[in-house]
């Protein structure tokens, strides 16, 4: 490209404005990718959710139990494909600061509705025969070191005195669907029910369904609540989507807090990077003047102007979004499964680039306009 | 120092120190007044990048110091809650009527005219609606005693009144009120088995009660199929806070007994921790940046407005200003605009204050409600972070236009 | 052969006739230029000068194709400009005409090298070939052993030399310096006349030239004076006049 030599020599006119101005959009960048990295986070739940599932509980509360005796009247209800039953387990494994979500799980079932976590049939073999058997998420497994045949300690106050649970773990599960969860830790249902105190006996936290159709749901939720209304233990039931929804919508209004201070780095980034082109240009209106009377046309001018701003952007958006992948992995162990995992798309980081080049265009037009109907004759008469 | 806080003295210094400049300045201040009203673009810019990078900052700081007030401080030092041992929050705790009555005879604890003050309370986690989305947030329920007020002297009913006992009365915290629907003197919802009506609203300071609705504890329990004599939680009142120690020590000796206590304070630290971290490590880092991304604005503004005026600045020098009175006009500048621009992005934040917020916590699995806490020491500090953007932004421009030659600033442009 | 009374032949490569410039300044209407004639022949050397105000620089403008005249024509080669569209105009100038500017000239980021070679951009010349022009232009001004060296490190006279490389490397119809000496102390302008009248003499430039000063005008075939908004010709007592006043 003939022209490049001219567009880059002028970028480095003043190397200290350049490198602010390349590090305004770095930084700017960085922080869009980590709001946007956060806000996915948040809402992981909600979308990767099954649409053809319901979750039901006790219509009381989320603690509230459930009756072992529901699964075979949920199971006879026309469009649900399978039931199967989940209990919280709450324990402590060294640290209360080292937290994941333990189920007890039921296991001739849980196969059948939660069909996106996969283990390897031997291993799923072994943990059926083995009541202290434990299967463990891949990335839960990675957190801590484990590995099958490791023998783990957890201790629940929950249930009755303190006591330390011993677990073999006999399988690692992957997630089929990317984003997917693999922090949790499934105990035999069966072990579970021997060793609580008698209240919690024949009881569950609360169902999962799986639907013949996603179309169903409406309906099948329905007829779910209707047939234990007025009962002692009366349930509600939504789509997985909407019961993720509600928990993240418990966590304040997380969205819109990202969505201000993303507003306010734009516009102050826009703002700066705009002033900054146009001193700029005002700085070159006679060489602009010169290379017009010679002979390059009002829209080369232009066109400089905005390749300049545009590549300022690229550079400054390319190293904010590389600083970005280096520091958000870092991030995330600081939080320690407090969140879902941190994770960085491919598209995420296109998003931020066209973000970043239009930011560079926005800034570069205003200036750039003025140097293209700049006149020859007034700019030269300044002399 | 002497009871006020280090940030009104940075600013007292700050001005103080300006006002003395501003007497020595060589360069008179109507110079840059003047400048500034010429570029008045760029000026704007300045202003507008430090107010939007000041507000942000601010009101960062006071969702934590909402937050803090909430989660942290909940709680007094004059208080002990008691529960089983081994558990981690209240929702697992248990205590059982007999560990009750021995605990209310333990040294240590205060007594009042009706007996030892002493609250054995059962706590309930129950689906309300959140106004904001329409979507269920768990919300603490506390079936409490009689005496509760006399043992958690720092809430004060603030409308309505206290629910009677032994009626199916409830009175509902200030946050709760505004971020729950239908939680509204007059009204009646549903919880468990039992219809309550809301008869009042308390003021817990800002602490985590605040986001709570209270019930005799004497019904609440049936209303939720519970027997009357099994507790989460133990709270007394101490005769005073270094009491803590003489009623561990016999609670712990005592055979009968397998139970924790723990100072009120120190328990809602603790149950905290994982949002903490949480809200710590994010808002950190969006501070942090923030605050790197508005001091590169702040520099290039200032390097921009250098690079403008060399000429000028270069004829200053050669009538005999001196280099460091062209910094102390250039830092002076910047103060002016940065302290503009601080001042506009506390103005345009103030309104935030007040507006509640929630997030679950989930040790204790309910959600909790704060507020934006803005106070006086937390505008001073966005005034003091604009000033200091000022300078560093002001600073390093201006030394450089000192130090160019005089004759090389005169030829520029 | 110059002329200024309208009635040159219709080959001069450059031909005004009935030049009008109007200005609006302050509310009122200013008319700088009057019914101006010029007729200029390839080779032929012109000095414009005036006092200040009288329009010279708008002059050069016109014929340089930066402004349209009120009303009047302009041919340059054949080619009537003042009727056409600002696009067409610019792509005229950078086959026609090369300028020579009292200051701005030279971009300070590029070397003088890249800066000769900036009409040529707008070319479809190779940059083996765009190398061979620019490197004559160079060591046809006698900086080619300067030529990788940027503005910065060269004297105000070898700045305006680069300039002029950069004017004649397209091979343009005509040269348009406004002031050129105008920044320079007398050596380095005597340097650049000089160069000037080797590129009319050795090289057949045509060259128009604005100038305040009488004795770079004196350098020129001829000086046509802008006087009432039209073109007389230099008297030799004028000059002697000027020349006394400037002493």
């Amino acid at each position: 490209m003939k022209f490049a030599r001219l567009i880059l020599a002028n970028l480095f006119r003043k190397k200290v404005r350049l490198i602010l101005t390349i590090g305004s959009f770095a930084v700017a960048l960085f922080l869009f990718t980590f709001l946007a990295v956060v806000k996915s986070a948040f809402s992981r739940g909600e979308e990767i959710a099954g649409a053809d599932r319901l979750v039901v509980i006790n219509r009381t509360g989320l603690i509230q139990v459930l009756p072992l005796s529901y699964d075979d009247k949920i199971a006879a209800i026309p469009g649900v494909k399978a039931v199967t039953h989940n209990h919280w387990f709450g324990g402590v494994y060294q640290d209360e600061r080292n937290f994941f979500p333990q189920f007890a799980i039921d296991i001739e079932n849980h196969r059948k509705v939660m069909t996106e976590f996969k283990v390897p049939d031997d291993q799923w073999n072994n943990f059926v025969k083995d009541q202290q058997g434990a299967v463990v998420g891949a990335l839960l497994a990675k957190r801590f070191g484990w590995k099958t045949g490791d023998r783990i300690p957890l201790k629940n106050a929950l249930y009755g005195a303190t006591k330390t649970w011993e677990f073999n773990i006999d399988g690692i599960y992957h997630n089929e669907k990317p984003g997917g969860d693999e922090s949790q830790f499934w105990l035999q249902w069966k072990y579970f029910d021997e060793n609580v105190p008698p209240v919690m006996k024949s009881t569950a936290g609360w169902y999962v369904v799986k639907l013949n159709s996603a179309d169903d749901a409406v309906n099948v939720a329905k007829a779910i609540d209707e047939k234990f209304a007025n009962s002692s233990n009366e349930t509600k039931t939504e789509t997985e989507s909407a019961f993720a929804a509600g928990f993240a919508k418990q966590l304040g209004n997380i969205e819109f807090l990202i969505l201000t201070i993303g507003g306010v780095v734009f516009f102050t980034l826009l703002l700066v990077t705009g002033n900054t082109m146009a001193i700029s240009v005002r700085e070159r209106t006679g060489e602009l003047a010169v290379l017009k009377a010679i002979g390059f046309s009002d829209r080369a001018v232009l066109f400089f102007v905005l390749a300049e701003s545009l590549l300022i952007a690229l550079i400054g958006g390319a190293l904010g979004l590389g600083f970005a992948i280096l520091a958000i992995p870092v991030v995330g162990a600081a939080l320690n499964g407090l969140l879902p995992p941190l994770l960085l798309s491919v598209s995420l980081l296109a998003l931020g680039l066209v973000f970043a080049l239009l930011v560079g265009a926005a800034s570069g037009l205003l200036p750039g306009l003025g140097a293209m109907r700049l006149r020859v004759v007034d700019a030269l008469r300044r002399v | 120092m002497l009871g006020i806080s280090y940030t009104y003295w940075g600013l007292a210094a700050v001005i103080v120190g300006f006002v003395v400049v501003l007497m020595l300045l060589p360069i008179p201040l109507s110079y840059n007044v003047r400048s500034v009203r010429a570029r008045w673009t760029s000026a704007i810019v300045a202003v507008l990048g430090i107010a939007g990078t000041v507000g942000v900052f601010v009101a960062m700081l006071s969702l934590a110091r909402g937050f803090k007030a909430t989660l942290v401080s909940s709680g007094s030092p004059d208080n002990a809650i008691i529960m089983r041992a081994g558990a981690t929050s209240e929702l697992t705790g248990g205590v059982d009527l007999n560990s009750v009555n021995i605990i209310q005879d333990a040294p240590g604890i205060a007594r009042g005219d009706k007996g030892p003050l002493i609250t054995p309370e059962i706590v309930i986690v129950a689906p309300i609606p959140l106004i904001s989305t329409g979507t269920d947030a768990n919300v603490q329920i506390r079936g409490v005693s009689d005496n509760v007020l006399a043992i958690r002297r720092q809430i004060k009913i603030v409308e309505g009144r206290m629910f009677t006992p032994g009626l199916a009365e409830i009175v509902v915290g200030k946050n709760a009120n505004k971020s729950y629907s239908g939680l509204t003197v007059g009204n009646t919802i549903g919880l468990g088995s039992v219809k309550w009506k809301i008869v009042g609203i308390f003021d817990a300071g800002g602490s985590a009660f605040d986001s709570e609705v209270w019930a005799d504890r004497h019904l609440l329990g049936p209303a939720y199929n519970r027997g009357e004599n099994f507790f989460q939680s133990v709270t007394v009142h101490l005769e005073s806070p270094d009491s803590l120690v003489q009623l561990r020590d016999a609670l712990s000796k005592d055979p009968r007994l397998n139970v924790d206590v723990t100072r009120e304070v120190d328990y809602y630290t603790k149950q905290s921790g994982r949002l903490t971290t949480l809200i710590t490590v994010l808002g950190g880092l969006v501070a942090a940046v923030m605050a790197i991304g508005a001091v590169f604005g702040a520099l290039n503004t200032m390097y921009s407005a250098v690079a403008e005026r060399g000429r000028e600045i270069g004829t200053m020098r050669a009538l005999g200003f001196s280099g460091v009175a062209v910094i102390f006009s250039f830092v002076v500048e910047a103060l002016l605009i940065s302290f503009v621009g601080g001042a506009l992005g506390c103005i345009a934040v103030l309104p935030v204050n007040g507006i509640t917020t929630g997030a679950m916590n989930l040790q204790t699995f309910s959600h909790v409600a704060f507020a934006f806490m803005i106070t006086p020491d937390l505008l001073a500090r966005g005034i003091v972070f604009a000033l200091v953007m000022g300078v560093v932004g002001g600073l390093l421009p201006a030394v450089r236009a000192a130090s160019v030659p005089v004759s090389s600033a005169l030829r520029s442009m | 052969m110059i002329r200024v009374d309208g009635q040159g032949s219709s080959n001069s490569l450059i031909q005004v006739r009935g030049l009008n410039k109007t200005y609006r300044r302050g509310g009122e209407n200013i008319q700088v230029l009057q019914g101006l004639n010029l007729d200029v022949d390839k080779g032929d050397f012109v000095a414009f000068m005036g006092p200040s105000g009288s329009g010279k620089t708008t002059l050069l403008n016109l014929l340089g194709g930066l402004d349209v005249p009120t009303s009047g024509t302009i041919s340059v080669d054949g080619d009537e400009i003042t009727h056409m569209s600002s696009s067409k105009l610019t792509q005229w100038r950078a086959r026609h005409v090369g300028f020579v500017f009292q200051m701005y000239n030279l971009i300070p980021v590029l070397t003088a090298y890249q800066n000769v070679e900036l009409p040529l951009l707008l070319t479809k010349l190779s940059s083996a070939d765009r190398r061979k022009h620019v490197e004559t232009a160079l060591s046809v001004v006698g900086l080619a052993d300067r030529m990788h060296h940027y503005p910065r490190q060269l004297s105000g006279g070898q700045e305006q030399r680069v300039t002029i490389a950069r004017a004649i490397v397209s091979d343009p119809t005509f040269l348009l310096c406004d002031e050129p000496t105008g920044d320079l102390d007398r050596k380095s302008a005597t340097e650049i006349m000089l160069l000037i009248e080797q590129l009319v003499e050795k090289h057949g430039k045509t060259v128009l030239m604005v100038t305040h000063d009488p004795v770079v005008a004196a350098r020129a075939h001829i000086t046509l004076h802008l006087e009432k908004g039209v073109l007389v010709e230099g008297s030799a007592e004028r000059l002697a006049a000027m020349a006394g006043g400037a002493a």
